[in-house]
């Protein structure tokens, strides 16, 4: 480690130099996570139908992709599913957060709250489904829905109760102290204050809405399949290139989505 | 202000408040005038803060009444509001918050509108007052500013703005200097001083920093354990200290504990030299630094006191010098101040001494 001591003049962030060899582990973490998601999105510009045989460039398996009519009906049953799971979700998981804060100090409510975000999707699901045959709901995009907003609004509360933690609390009582009343408060201080945390949390929802399987599986009315239960029944009958191309599109998606999230809960450190 | 002593703006009986088994405030009463300057003094945790937020709003007392009265300071028309009934958006007091709680996500005159627009005023008449108020805290080029791109003192002066701008009966302000550094500190005792006369608006700071008390209000409560001390102007509240406690509290001060009698006060086999009190057994007697005497030890000067003692060490500050003297069989050191350098080295036998109506002898209660 010859050159240990030259950490740089003027870089702004400690970033350790000259590990040399150590830095393989962090190029091969980084190669684990995410060679399988490269070999998609170069297999989906395929020109082979077979998916792991690679025989030329081409851009055919997109419009193939856009004239097939399930996976169309699909996506845009998980559009509606993840924008009104998305709005739900980010609505009561905001109030969830916020009475969380203002009304109890209890530890075990603000976990208990965050749980349907941690617990195995398959024991959600199965509940889920118990719960709706038991009360007679038909199972439709509806119920899929209901469910997405249940574990989505512990991921809105997750983000919005930190941010919450980072906020002066008496911005509230200097807006009631000049008169303010408590709606008042809430709409010109509170959810403005919190803003950047409930536009990150309501992102998060969306990108996790999108691409949910096992609960929307559980819930889903057989007439109206999300988009990963059409792709699961189209892999069945093997993978195409057009399920790689599928895949590339919601990862860019995603991926620009979660970059957002993340850029606008920087700007509000910036505040 | 003679004749408004009869009707105090603010009058606060009996207030009491518990958290479990803390006391917070007990039995708190005291009467704050037209147009004053009152401190609540006193150490962190003295019940100062919750007894400003129950003014405020924020707190609500277990017992007690907080009434304000209303009209002008003419007893006719002086009508008595019982400000507990009301919810702290309706009290016609402001309080200025310890971190200033500016709202970041607004402009500098959108934080100051913001009091006023709850009101229900005209734009017209809301934008006349927010430039009137810029003006009086000298912030006119920063009406478009958002809170974080202001210094510290900018801010207070911003939250300060905005609560004068609703033209409250009472401003209370917490802490309201401490957050800022020493020098500006300096600066906005002096402006908040010269704010408070020019609105004409009663004022009401908590703060644990006595100097800050001392010289910015014209009454100030000392507060121990949630209970008042000592309610009086600075002057006596330094000359005449109720109790060790508050002698303690307020300027740096020599205590030394001995017996009092009907002839004088006797502590370490020694008579020592003290103002009349009527106090009579174990009592506590307080000097304060620049009323002590020391000369250098000349066993044949009898007219000095009795008790002599080691410079322990000397501290110059420029104007006057501090010397700390030890004297055997006291507990604590005697602090001596006197104008210019000091005059004995650091090892020096001097004696001590003071006129005697400068020792105030007080009862040891403990």
């Amino acid at each position: 480690m010859p050159d240990r001591t030259r950490t740089g003049t003027g870089t702004r962030r400690p970033v350790e130099r000259g590990l040399g060899w150590l830095r393989l582990p962090l190029i091969g973490a980084f190669g684990f996570l995410y060679l399988p998601i490269a070999v998609l999105v170069v297999m989906s510009f395929n020109a082979s139908s077979i998916p792991f045989v690679w025989t030329g460039f081409s851009l055919q398996w997109y419009p193939t992709l856009a004239s097939n009519p399930q996976v169309l009906q699909g996506l845009l049953n998980t559009l509606v599913v993840a924008v009104a799971a998305t709005v739900g979700a980010t609505i009561l998981g905001t109030l969830l957060a916020v009475g969380l804060a203002r009304y109890t100090r209890s530890v075990l409510l603000e976990a208990y709250s965050l749980a349907p975000a941690i617990i195995p999707d398959l024991v959600l699901a199965i509940g889920l489904l118990i719960l709706f045959t038991s009360i007679g709901l038909t199972l439709s995009l509806f119920s899929v829905v209901l469910a997405h907003i249940v574990f989505g609004m512990a991921f809105v509360a997750a983000v919005v109760t930190a941010r919450i933690g980072q906020t002066d609390p008496s911005l509230e009582e200097a807006s009631r102290d000049l008169g303010a009343t408590g709606p008042t408060t809430f709409l010109r201080i509170t959810v403005p204050s919190l803003a950047p945390a409930i536009i990150a949390g309501a992102l998060l929802v969306f990108t996790l809405s999108l691409d949910e399987f096992v609960i929307a599986f559980f819930t889903d009315g057989p007439r109206t399949p999300t988009l990963p239960i059409v792709i699961y029944s189209m892999v069945r009958f093997g993978v195409t290139p057009e399920i790689n191309a599928l895949g590339a599109l919601l990862l860019l998606v995603s991926f620009t989505v979660v970059l957002a999230a993340q850029r606008i809960t920087r700007l509000t450190d910036a505040l | 202000m003679t004749s408004m002593a009869a009707t105090p703006l603010i009058r606060i009986r009996g207030v009491g408040k518990r958290y479990g088994s803390v006391t917070a405030l007990a039995d708190v009463s005291l009467d704050i005038h037209h147009n004053e300057f009152f401190a609540l003094l006193g150490p962190s945790g003295c019940g100062k803060t919750t007894l400003l937020r129950a003014i405020a709003g924020f707190e609500d007392p277990d017992e007690g009444s907080i009434t304000l009265t209303t009209g002008d300071t003419q007893p006719a028309d002086a009508g008595e509001v019982d400000l507990l009934a009301l919810p702290p958006n309706r009290r016609p007091v402001n309080l200025m918050f310890q971190s200033y709680a500016l709202f970041p996500h607004m402009t500098v005159s959108a934080n100051i509108a913001y009091g006023l627009e709850r009101e229900g005023l005209a734009r017209s008449e809301i934008a006349r007052r927010v430039a009137d108020v810029l003006v009086t805290v000298d912030l006119q080029d920063k009406a478009s500013a958002r809170p974080r791109q202001l210094s510290g003192g900018q801010r207070q002066r911003v939250a300060l703005a905005r609560a004068i701008v609703k033209r409250p009966k009472v401003l209370l302000l917490d802490e309201p200097l401490s957050a800022l550094d020493r020098r500006v500190r300096a600066d906005m005792q002096v402006e908040l001083k010269r704010l408070q006369h020019e609105v004409g608006i009663t004022f009401v700071v908590v703060t644990h920093d006595q100097e800050e008390a001392m010289s910015m209000a014209d009454r100030i409560a000392v507060m121990e354990h949630g209970r008042i001390s000592q309610i009086a102007d600075p002057v006596t509240l330094y000359q005449r200290p109720v109790s060790a406690a508050v002698a303690d509290f307020i300027g740096m001060s020599t205590i030394i504990p001995g017996q009092a009698a009907v002839d004088g006060f006797t502590a370490l086999g020694e008579r020592l030299p003290a103002a009349p009190s009527g106090v009579i057994g174990p009592a506590l007697l307080v000097i304060r630094p620049e009323d002590v005497r020391l000369h250098a030890d000349d066993p044949t000067d009898a007219a000095m006191g009795s008790l002599s003692g080691t410079v322990l060490a000397t501290h110059f500050f420029g104007g006057t010098s501090t010397t700390t003297v030890t004297v055997a069989g006291l507990g604590r050191p005697v602090l001596a101040t006197q104008i210019g350098p000091p005059a004995h080295r650091i090892g020096a036998v001097v004696r001590v001494g003071w006129p005697a109506e400068r020792a105030i002898v007080l009862p040891d209660t403990p």
